[in-house]
């Protein structure tokens, strides 16, 4: 058998393990709408002095008078075409409310997850190599410390020490200094747009005020990510090769990271997969904390608001990034590891 | 001294809990602080100096000092008496939540690697879908779902729980299933009933008693980010994540006793709980044995 074609194999099984999971998700979220109190046909009435006429109207415009299956098989149709209603609060299409505060979310979750990564994998590897020592009891428990605490709790101390005490962060509030010029809307992906822009100052404000949330994203995974890192590493370290690669006097560079590191690496690259799920709910509350123009504060606001559209199509829309996140990681894993190709 | 080698050296669980204990003092520490907590939380309506919910006009916002340790609110509210009233609202709930995913989920996860076949699929497939959500956004629906009461808090911490105690449960069992005693007790005439509760649940036990308590810390976690965001619980209930919403809008105000003291309680007790899992992981499971 080749690589290639095993390659193909393996993506094709993996794709064709995805749709029951998107079946499922949309069932979930057809319920969860169901579920959720009011009537949504009194909603999308004229307004509060709607008659009972009205209502029977909109609900048969809306197709709720229609048996369950029939709405049901609606609804997949109309999010197969990415039809996910209007939001009462914005008056928008919620696909387009969400399409334009998805970057702002993106951009935090990912610089987030890279600083997380340039905490973890170092601590992880100092911990497995001194593993036992009082250097692995002490950066456990930092890591376990920063698991502990809510995400909130860790946003409100950093506002408290970097923008109250010593005046070094800006204003935690909106992604970029209100008084600067915004650069046109590229990517949705401020940074990058102001870099396309050539807009400097705009850069560095966007960044000053992307670092605290994104490092209260960080504090929360770290402890699951160096853990990993550490167990993978200890398992390695503890193997015959680098027992030879030691013997035979290499340098440490060579042993720990050029060998030990590249084959311990793969765990820890499914669990990002994992971690990413966590980081995606714990979205909602620092962009709370931080007023981040979010999708997870969209949500959240749309929810107090009891207006159940655009927390549907949020719901649906975590969920297919944590499938797609989850599905490139293992198909990221098959092309490194030929064992997982072949089952 | 001198070894007797005659007998085999078998560590019992007091004495391997000790050299663990003696080990990792950080684990030490959660396994006194654990149990202290717990009894501040039963007994927080008799230690608390004032009433939790009694305003007092003339000492409002008063920083740490003699008569309020941790300082009062903006009525004048005794902070330290609802941080310790919150612990006994937020432990109840946490208790309560991981007593019911942990029933739930190991019945469940349970009976599927006992079946096999379609439930076990079924089973995979469900916990398989629940994981596709970030967890802590199906906990906020459900609680917009059910209402905000205490009740759904505790629906959705135990949710939010449910699907590692199933996987859990699930693995543990189907791997004592194939255990060489199982197959002993079985050919020495035990019934699935006996074997299930004398046999496989007993050695389940201990890895699900970890979970338990790393779960606690979740649904502590849970509990107050959802009443942080504004959902469940409503003010003016001493709960912390309530406390830490209201006090945030005052530390920059200079006012930081409002929110420092319940987000300390708040993070010392879900790290308590992590604390102690990760010590009992290390009591129980044998392949950490040094």
């Amino acid at each position: 058998m080749t690589r290639n074609s095993d390659i193909r194999r393996f993506l094709f099984r993996r794709l064709l393990g995805v749709l029951p999971l998107l079946a499922g998700v949309g069932l979930f979220t057809f319920i969860l709408v169901r579920v959720l109190p009011g009537d949504p046909a009194v909603y999308y009435a004229t307004g509060p002095m709607a008659t009972q006429e009205e209502i029977a109207q909109v609900r048969t415009t809306l197709g709720l008078d229609r048996p369950l299956a029939e709405q049901l098989a609606r609804y997949f149709k109309d999010i197969s075409v990415g039809d996910l209603g209007r939001s009462l609060v914005t008056g928008q299409l919620v696909s387009s409310d969400l399409r334009e505060r998805f970057p702002a979310s993106f951009e935090l979750t990912f610089v987030a997850m890279l600083l997380a990564l340039s905490f973890s994998i170092p601590l992880g590897i100092v911990a497995a190599i001194r593993s036992g020592s009082w250097i692995d009891h002490v950066i456990r428990f930092i890591g376990t410390l920063g698991v502990s605490m809510p995400a909130f709790v860790a946003g409100i101390i950093l506002i408290f020490i970097f923008y109250f005490k010593l005046g070094l962060a800006p204003e935690p509030i909106d992604r970029i200094d209100p008084f600067m010029l915004k650069p046109p809307a590229v990517t949705g992906l401020l940074m990058i747009d102001c870099l396309l822009a050539g807009n400097f100052p705009a850069f560095a404000s966007a960044l000053a005020r992307l670092l605290l949330p994104a490092l209260t994203m960080a504090i929360i995974v770290v402890a699951p990510l160096m853990r990993m890192t550490r167990a993978s590493m200890i398992a390695v370290l503890t193997s015959d090769f680098i027992r030879t690669a030691r013997a035979a006097g290499m340098g440490w560079w060579k042993v720990y990271v050029s060998y030990g590191l590249r084959n311990a690496l793969l765990p820890v690259l499914t669990t990002i997969g994992l971690v990413v799920s966590y980081q995606l709910g714990a979205n909602v509350v620092v962009e709370k904390v931080f007023a981040w123009p979010g999708v997870g504060s969209y949500a959240l606001n749309s929810l107090l608001a009891t207006d159940y559209a655009p927390v549907q199509g949020y719901v649906l829309l975590m969920a297919c990034v944590y499938v797609v996140i989850n599905t490139a990681v293992d198909v990221l894993h098959a092309l490194v590891d030929p064992r997982v190709r072949i089952e | 001294m001198v070894r007797d080698f005659s007998q085999p050296n078998v560590s019992t669980p007091p004495a391997q809990a000790w050299l663990v204990l003696a080990r990792n003092p950080v684990s030490a520490a959660a396994f006194f602080f654990v149990p202290a907590l717990a009894a501040l939380a039963v007994l927080a309506p008799w230690i608390a100096p004032y009433d939790p919910n009694a305003t007092d006009l003339d000492h409002v916002l008063q920083g740490p000092n003699g008569s309020h340790w941790f300082g009062t609110d903006q009525v004048g509210r005794d902070v330290l008496s609802r941080v310790l009233v919150a612990a006994r609202l937020d432990l109840a709930i946490a208790v309560s939540a991981v007593l019911l995913s942990f029933v739930v989920g190991t019945v469940i996860g349970g009976a599927a690697a006992l079946y096999g076949g379609l439930p076990d699929r079924l089973t995979g497939r469900l916990t398989d879908v629940l994981m596709t959500f970030p967890l802590f956004v199906v906990a906020m629906a459900m609680v917009a779902a059910l209402g905000n009461s205490i009740q759904s808090i505790v629906l959705a911490s135990a949710l939010v729980n449910l699907p590692f105690f199933v996987r859990l449960a699930r693995s543990e069992i189907s791997v004592l299933r194939t255990q060489q005693f199982v197959e002993a007790a079985r050919a020495g005439g035990n019934n699935e009933r006996q074997i299930l509760f004398g046999f496989m649940i007993p050695n389940a036990l201990p890895m699900l008693t970890v979970q338990v308590s790393t779960g606690l810390g979740w649904a502590v976690l849970n509990a107050a980010s959802l009443s942080f965001i504004g959902l469940g619980i409503r003010p003016p209930t001493a709960e912390w994540g309530i406390m830490v919403a209201e006090g945030a809008a005052n530390i920059l105000s200079g006012f930081w006793w409002l929110a420092v003291f319940p987000a300390m309680a708040l993070t010392l007790t879900v790290l308590g709980f992590n604390l102690l899992g990760d010590g009992l992981r290390d009591v129980i499971d044998v392949r950490t044995r040094r």
